[in-house]
């Protein structure tokens, strides 16, 4: 079992091994046999989850989906699941049309200031034990810093392409994201107090025990960690300018953002780098909140932890999908009341209940459980009520068309 | 409370999701190539031409008379009459297309066509699968490829056809019933002496008109010159108002 659980990590020394190499040239194998796969799988991944998602959608409303693409040449249809090569070929070979008066360099540019730091992020997730590219100490640090850069590409790509849909696009964007990095940060700090590091492997290895031999020490089984992944994935939902926070490129009302003026090869890449910050924040999310690569239960980690993350990354993936089919678009003022009137304080409320349940975690008489959870969950619980009712104001009840009646 | 909502639409869309998958009936979808809808009665696409009997050149009810050529909004088709006549389905000789074409890259479906003819003789077809990679040849309609018999039409249109066929069969009866009265009336008219102006009378109009034509048509090349020579020259017979105004010049 040892075996299969590092079978990658295994494999990766023993190619660097290989006396096939000069030893000038060992560090730069063993980098690329980090990246490589990564790169590779999440790619794949990519495709994969366009068409699944695309089948789910189609499903939720009745139909059947994209099932007819399959082995070209052949009768095999696997599905529709060759649909997402079709595209890929499509999106290559079309033209790759620059506007006459776009800023040349920086409509180039921007796809690429997108793409590439969401790539970087994935360098910190561990995957599964011992399966991290690198073990940064300051990895959470890291993987913000970089999940930042998305939001100068998207004003990039708006500002660059000279055209109104494009900025009013961009404009929301940067309000959307930055609006949005704080909730996300803010419910990430929560784990950070209780951890005690900004490691990512560290955050693992804390949920890594079980309680009473079964109930496994994840953050998402504690009233403030419970909170904070609510918060972390409608947040993660913005950042991602995923449905219902897809205001950035509502086709509706301005045609597609941002992502107007893009055709061919650079569309390909915004549309990846938007599924790879996409995979990279749930796989963040998987590790903060669902503990990592770890087993829910202490016996089934006989199956190796790498498909655990998986396991769980595919859930969270699916959630978001299933959210997507469901919620309309919000508009641009509820999507900012729902940031600071509603996640920013509840995201710091839940501070204060994470330092409660923190400092309340050397109480060693009997019950001291029991009266920890009830007035965390109580204190997050009547703040989310309450703060909730406050959203229920004029500006959010149903439209009231004053001249139009 | 808040997020109440979020919990219901969840719950409606899953109940969707996995009911397209326990319930075909759900999915409305028709998936084309391998199932196709039955044609509605009243579905129409491009035209084509009728013939009854067997034989698509006999049978062919259009006499050429051109009105859907001249009606067809897009222009689509496309007639060259006969110079010979054949027998319609009343037994009256007729001029028939000698050629008859139809651009379905340019017809837009709209019945035009059908609303216009007179004989009953164009209607609406149902087939669709018409592409094709030869985007000149194929997509142009031939008489041969347009001809279709009487039992097709009534296949894809049958209340439609049995009305036709009703109005086709009273015409032929009147015509029969007027060829009788005809016939009688020549009997009855046999005693009186018979005279070759029938037979006689073909050359005297042809001669008449030959001869204002060819005073007025003489002089439009010489004053014309190249541009104008040819349209004269190809209506040297039959025209007559336009003489005059070519003389003009």
């Amino acid at each position: 079992m040892e075996g299969v659980d590092q079978i990658f990590v295994i494999a990766k020394h023993w190619i660097t091994a290989w006396s096939f190499w000069p030893n000038a040239l060992r560090p730069f194998v063993s980098i690329l046999l980090s990246i490589v796969p990564i790169i590779g799988l999440f790619a794949l991944a990519f495709g994969i989850t366009t068409v699944v998602e695309r089948k789910a959608l189609g499903r939720v409303q009745n139909r059947y989906g994209p099932n007819r693409v399959g082995i070209p040449l052949t009768k095999i249809r696997l599905a529709g699941f060759g649909q997402f090569m079709a595209d890929g070929i499509k999106m290559l070979i079309k033209e790759d049309i620059v506007p006459f008066s776009a800023d040349k360099v920086v409509h180039y540019l921007a796809p690429l200031a997108l793409a590439i730091p969401v790539w970087l992020t994935f360098a910190v997730i561990p995957f599964g034990r011992n399966m991290s590219a690198i073990d940064l100490d300051a990895g959470l640090l890291f993987f913000f810093a970089l999940g930042a850069g998305s939001e100068l590409a998207v004003f990039m790509a708006g500002w660059s392409s000279r055209n109104k849909y494009a900025l009013v696009g961009a404009m929301r964007g940067i309000a959307q994201m930055i609006s949005y990095e704080i909730p996300l940060v803010l419910s990430t700090v929560a784990v950070v107090m209780i951890v005690g590091s900004l490691s990512l492997n560290e955050i693992v290895r804390a949920q890594s025990s079980y309680s009473l031999g079964f109930i496994p020490h994840w953050h998402v089984f504690t009233p403030w960690g419970f909170a904070a992944f609510v918060f972390f994935m409608i947040a993660a939902c913005a950042e991602t300018n995923r449905a219902p926070f897809d205001l950035p490129e509502a086709e509706s009302e301005i045609i597609a953002g941002y992502l107007t003026e893009y055709s061919g090869f650079k569309y390909a890449l915004f549309f990846l780098g938007e599924y790879m910050g996409l995979f990279a924040i749930t796989g963040f999310a998987v590790t903060l909140f669902l503990g990592g690569w770890t087993a829910p239960l202490p016996f089934l980690n006989v199956v190796p932890s790498w498909l655990w993350f998986f396991l769980k990354f595919a859930t969270l993936i699916a959630l978001f999908i299933w959210v997507r089919a469901t919620v309309p678009r919000l508009r641009m003022d509820q999507l900012m009341k729902l940031a600071w009137k509603f996640l920013v304080p509840l995201t710091l409320i839940n501070l204060l209940v994470a330092a409660v349940w923190h400092y309340s975690g050397g109480w060693a008489f009997t019950g001291a459980l029991a009266i920890r959870w009830v007035f965390c969950g109580a204190v997050i619980g009547s703040a989310y009520v309450a703060l909730g009712r406050g959203l229920h104001t004029k500006h959010f009840a149903p439209r009231a068309y004053r001249y139009a009646d | 409370m808040l997020g109440t909502g979020l919990i219901k639409g969840m719950a409606e869309t899953a109940r969707n999701f996995i009911g397209s998958y326990h319930d075909e009936a759900r999915l409305v979808t028709v998936q084309y190539p391998e199932e196709t809808v039955p044609p509605k009665e009243n579905g129409r696409n491009f035209p084509f031409l009728v013939f009854d009997g067997n034989d698509p050149q006999a049978g062919l009810r259009c006499v050429a008379c051109q009105i859907c050529e001249k009606e067809c909004p897009p222009q689509c088709i496309y007639i060259i009459k006969s110079k010979d006549k054949k027998p319609d389905h009343v037994g009256k000789p007729q001029i028939y297309p000698a050629t008859f074409d139809i651009d379905v890259s340019v017809c837009m479906s709209c019945q035009i066509c059908v609303e216009v003819c007179p004989f009953e003789a164009i209607k609406m077809d149902q087939v669709f699968e018409l592409s094709t990679t030869d985007r000149f040849d194929k997509l142009l309609l031939r008489k041969s490829d347009l001809a279709k018999p009487n039992t097709y039409y009534h296949q894809l249109h049958p209340t439609e056809a049995m009305e036709v066929d009703g109005r086709l069969a009273e015409d032929k009866k009147k015509a029969e019933a007027k060829a009788k009265a005809d016939a009688e009336a020549k009997a009855k008219a046999a005693a009186a002496p018979p005279k070759a102006a029938a037979t006689a009378s073909a050359p005297v109009p042809a001669k008449a008109p030959a001869q204002p034509g060819s005073v007025t048509v003489q002089p439009a090349p010489a004053s014309a010159g190249a541009p104008t020579s040819s349209p004269p020259a190809l209506n040297t017979t039959p025209v007559q108002p336009e003489a005059p105004k070519e003389a003009k010049p």
